[in-house]
């Protein structure tokens, strides 16, 4: 029934006009099918095909990996192991626990929570259950975890993969499977101090990730709004004038003005008084300046977040970070959801990479940008059917385009990138010595000691020898006809060549010694 | 309709209805995850690290390679591989692009990635989820999203090393583990094929026979041989003569006795196998593999230190001292809170198993010196300020 079952429901979704298949011989190819299209509907009869052949005869197989999803291989796990390990004892220093969810949730949760990036998420089919969508981010979970467990504090670091479902057309390269690495704290807490860590942490990480130089903007969602409205905007555009803001990192000023006027309907005087403000930057002596300035000090919103502005460079100092981080007027951020602090951080070189990927939020973020975070105090309270208030602060480390840094890094520098930790490797030089060889590995393995041995009976010396080499492993153990008489083992520096013969009962001292 | 089929109603419904509602309104959500899958909390993480961490040093001392595929695949690659277990697949909607699925086990990605990269040779551990649709009806309780933790060795190799290797690895993890007595069963492919043929078994039952006899595990032989009999339609004479094959156990004598078996040694599946069979007991004599708590606390941080105070007006030192003891690679945490009590402090590292408190005060300071206490034994020093890692 299957075959014939799944011909038939293809051939009628086509009548019905429904994009399938079979549409495809009325197409005119020339009317602007692109080349991905032309793959997609290949793909799509090559599967069908497979079907209609049932499960007996093999099938021609289209031997690839979902679009915008990849493997990693050895090279690249091994990077991202180094990098998962730097940020991860970052987190643990400071205290924060780890939790994990699965990677779907129900529909219902993820709906109206993302705007317009909703037609990004990736469902999964009604298969006669719930409905269910894979996440798309790791805060709209963590939310949905605080309310269901009433959690109201909690210190916590989340490192999963993420889903979105992006138009291939207009973001090319861009992946759709991706990890995330967030950090928050939520909780009622004295204000400022939980913000300031949070800064503190980026810090560190980017410090030990070792990029390069950086520097982190902070600014503050009410100073945004209050000084919109000292200057003029209308409520109802704030939003969408802090978006177009937000794209100073990217365009000029005249051009980002040009757009406030032409496209969002601002007069050109309010857009020049924004022009003057978005300019500044500075450290704590900004936020005093701004307090005494006339117009902004009336505004109640703008001041509550320029006296929390100075509050967290006073604890900035204490943390010893000013050095990189500045108060920058113009640093919007897109997503509606922050309610006061927020910054983002960005490297000084930018080196391009062809497939650039970026693990923080979407909206507006720059090209050299690592890490972008801030404070949403509503979020949690959407989720609790009380409408119970968690405030939350928190940071996402592009964790992907740091990835792809480090692999570019890897492939220019002249150190090679080991794919596995094996120490020594138990060989010999004579036949018949297998069983000497797969003792000896054992006693090493008992011992904790990383080691391997070739599974052949009889191997070349040579092909022992290649083996290390091509796999970076420094040791090897060689064993030999004479040396077991004597009771040692010949150990030899792969890259140096030096050889020494060492007592068999002090190998593994011996071995661990040379491995530190 | 059952229980659960009417949740799965409301539930529906439930969406449909803050659809309906449109972004604006406040949604109100039914507060949980998918049904057969679950949240980690701290405490299971901490766990998990813990087991993880046992196992991957067990694959990394062997030497193995790790690498990483998506969550899903190309629907036609999972297509086929999985037979009656195909209908647990859980398909992704299709919105247009191509028809995808999550990945049922981590094997077939595997296949798929050593075919696509023309890979001949690798030895890789992968740790991941998997996702399978198990009807609830049928297996209540057990989860649909799980972990798998595989390894493998691909390559073409001499006889049985790469095998052995193997076992010594499940025998290392289950010992570091520390789980309690286990033993470890091996048998092969071609020994069972070969005795079922000498037994009298046709050749098209020998898949249907061998299922039988794997439940061997969780029945006893006389219902397993009564199934053979009324629902798989062999004679009794045949079950008879693979139950006296099924009950035997041993080490590297029973292979070597098996060869001389008059019916068994006349088949060259069999002897194969056997041969193997007695090969890989050699190795494993090599591997020393062939014999078989305190309840800690589970902390779910691995910070050292809590840097307190008894009095007021000291949140400036204590945040000093915390970023000195962050810079210097020390695990350290500070209460957010200008003027916490003692009290709470010490709270704070017993609930959450903070070894250590270092208490400021105002003498302290002007001493030079921090009261590095232990949360457990009380006992205090006095320490030199530069001297407090």
């Amino acid at each position: 029934m299957n075959a014939l079952g799944l011909v038939s429901m293809r051939l009628c979704a086509g009548l019905m006009g429904h994009r399938s298949v079979v549409n495809l011989p009325f197409l005119r190819f020339s009317s602007g099918m692109t080349l991905s299209q032309i793959d997609e509907e290949v793909a799509k009869l090559l599967q069908l095909k497979a079907q209609l052949g049932g499960d007996e005869g093999k099938h021609v197989f289209v031997l690839k990996t979902a679009k915008g999803t990849r493997d990693y291989n050895p090279k690249q796990m091994a990077i991202r192991e180094k990098v998962f390990n730097i940020i991860i004892s970052c987190f643990k220093r400071h205290g924060a626990e780890t939790i994990d969810t699965p990677v779907f949730e129900l529909k219902e949760t993820l709906t109206g929570k993302y705007g317009e990036d909703s037609k990004l998420i990736y469902d999964l089919k009604d298969q006669g259950g719930e409905l269910l969508s894979l996440r798309y981010d790791l805060t709209v979970p963590f939310a949905r975890y605080l309310a269901m467990n009433k959690i109201t504090n909690i210190k916590r670091y989340h490192i999963a993969k993420v889903y979105r479902r992006d138009n291939p057309a207009m973001t090319r390269g861009r992946y759709r499977e991706f990890y995330q690495c967030d950090f928050d704290i939520a909780g009622q807490y004295d204000a400022m101090i939980p913000d300031a860590e949070c800064l503190k942490i980026v810090y560190e990480i980017l410090n030990e990730l070792d990029l390069g130089d950086f520097h982190i903007k902070v600014n503050d969602r009410r100073i945004l709004d209050g000084m919109f409205a000292v200057c003029g905007v209308p409520d109802e555009k704030f939003r969408t004038i802090c978006s177009t803001v937000d794209k100073l990192d990217k365009m000029a000023w005249e051009d980002v003005k040009k757009e406030m006027v032409n496209e969002k309907g601002l007069s050109e005087d309010v857009a020049d008084r924004i022009g003057e403000y978005v300019s500044m930057q500075g450290g704590q002596d900004l936020a005093e300046r701004l307090l005494q300035d006339p117009k902004l000090s009336q505004n109640k919103q703008a001041c509550a977040g320029l006296t929390d502005m100075k509050l967290l460079f006073s604890y900035l100092e204490l943390f010893q970070v000013t050095d990189k981080v500045v108060f920058d007027l113009s640093l919007a951020r897109g997503l509606d959801y922050y309610t006061g602090v927020i910054y983002e951080a960005i490297l000084s070189q930018t080196i391009p990479a062809p497939a650039e990927q970026n693990g923080a939020d979407e909206a507006g973020v720059s090209v050299g940008s690592v890490a972008g975070g801030g404070r949403y105090d509503g979020l949690v309270g959407m989720f609790d059917p009380k409408g119970r208030k968690v405030p939350c602060v928190g940071v996402s480390i592009g964790i992907e385009r740091i990835f792809s840094i480090m692999e570019q890094k890897a492939e220019t520098s002249s150190e090679k990138v080991r794919t596995t930790e094996t120490q020594v490797l138990v060989a010999s030089a004579q036949k018949n010595l297998l069983e000497e060889r797969l003792k000896l590995t054992s006693e090493l393995w008992n011992a904790g000691v990383k080691a391997e041995v070739l599974y052949k009976k009889n191997p070349k010396l040579l092909s022992q020898l290649q083996h290390c080499e091509e796999t970076g492993i420094p040791l090897v153990a060689i064993l030999g006809e004479q040396e077991l008489k004597d009771g040692v083992v010949k150990l030899r520096n792969v890259a140096s060549r030096e050889e020494v013969d060492v007592p068999r009962a002090d190998l593994v001292d011996e071995i661990k010694k040379r491995t530190l | 309709m059952t229980l659960s089929q009417i949740d799965e109603e409301v539930a529906k419904l439930l969406q449909l209805k803050a659809q309906l509602g449109g972004d604006e309104g406040k949604h109100v959500f039914v507060l949980k995850t998918a049904k057969g899958t679950r949240d980690y909390n701290p405490k299971q993480m901490a766990i998990r690290e813990k087991v993880f961490n046992i196992i991957i040093s067990c694959f990394k001392r062997h030497g193995a390679e790790t690498i990483d595929t998506p969550v899903f695949e190309l629907k036609e690659t999972l297509t086929g591989k999985y037979g009656e277990d195909s209908k647990l697949i859980y398909d992704l909607k299709d919105q247009g692009g191509e028809l995808l699925s999550l990945r049922y086990d981590l094997t077939v990605p595997f296949a798929r990635y050593l075919a696509m990269n023309k890979i001949t040779n690798i030895k890789r551990y992968h740790i991941a989820k998997v996702y399978r649709r198990d009807n609830p009806a049928m297996t209540r309780g057990r989860y649909r999203e799980f972990y798998q933790c595989d390894f493998d060795i691909a390559g073409q190799y001499d006889a049985m090393i790469p095998d052995a290797e193997c076992l010594k690895i499940v025998y290392e993890i289950l010992n570091e583990l520390d789980l309690g007595d286990f033993h470890i069963k091996v048998n092969d492919r071609r020994i069972l094929d070969g005795m079922f043929a000498v037994c009298g078994v046709p050749d098209e039952k020998f898949r249907t026979i061998c299922s039988t006899v794997d439940k061997l595990d969780k029945m006893a032989w006389e219902d397993v041989k009564k199934e053979m009999v009324n629902e798989k339609g062999l004679s009794e004479d045949v079950a008879d003569r693979i139950g006296e094959y099924v009950s035997m156990q041993g080490g590297q004598d029973l292979a070597e006795r098996l060869l001389q078996d008059p019916k068994l040694s006349q088949n060259k599946q069999a002897c194969a196998g056997l041969t193997d069979m007695k090969l890989l007991f050699s190795y494993l004599e090599l591997f020393q593999v062939t014999d078989k708590t305190s309840s800690e606390k589970v902390r779910t941080t691995e910070t050292q230190v809590l840097v307190a105070s008894a009095q007021k007006n000291l949140l400036e030192e204590r945040l000093k001292l915390t970023s000195e003891l962050w810079n210097a690679g020390v695990k350290a945490e500070v209460l957010y809170k200008k003027n916490p009590k003692l009290l709470s402090q010490l709270q704070h590292c017993e609930e959450t198993g903070i070894p250590l408190v270092a208490i400021l005060g105002e003498q302290e300071l002007k001493d030079g010196v921090v009261k590095l206490r232990n949360v457990a034994s009380r006992e205090e020093v006095r320490l030199i300020s530069d001297q407090n890692h």
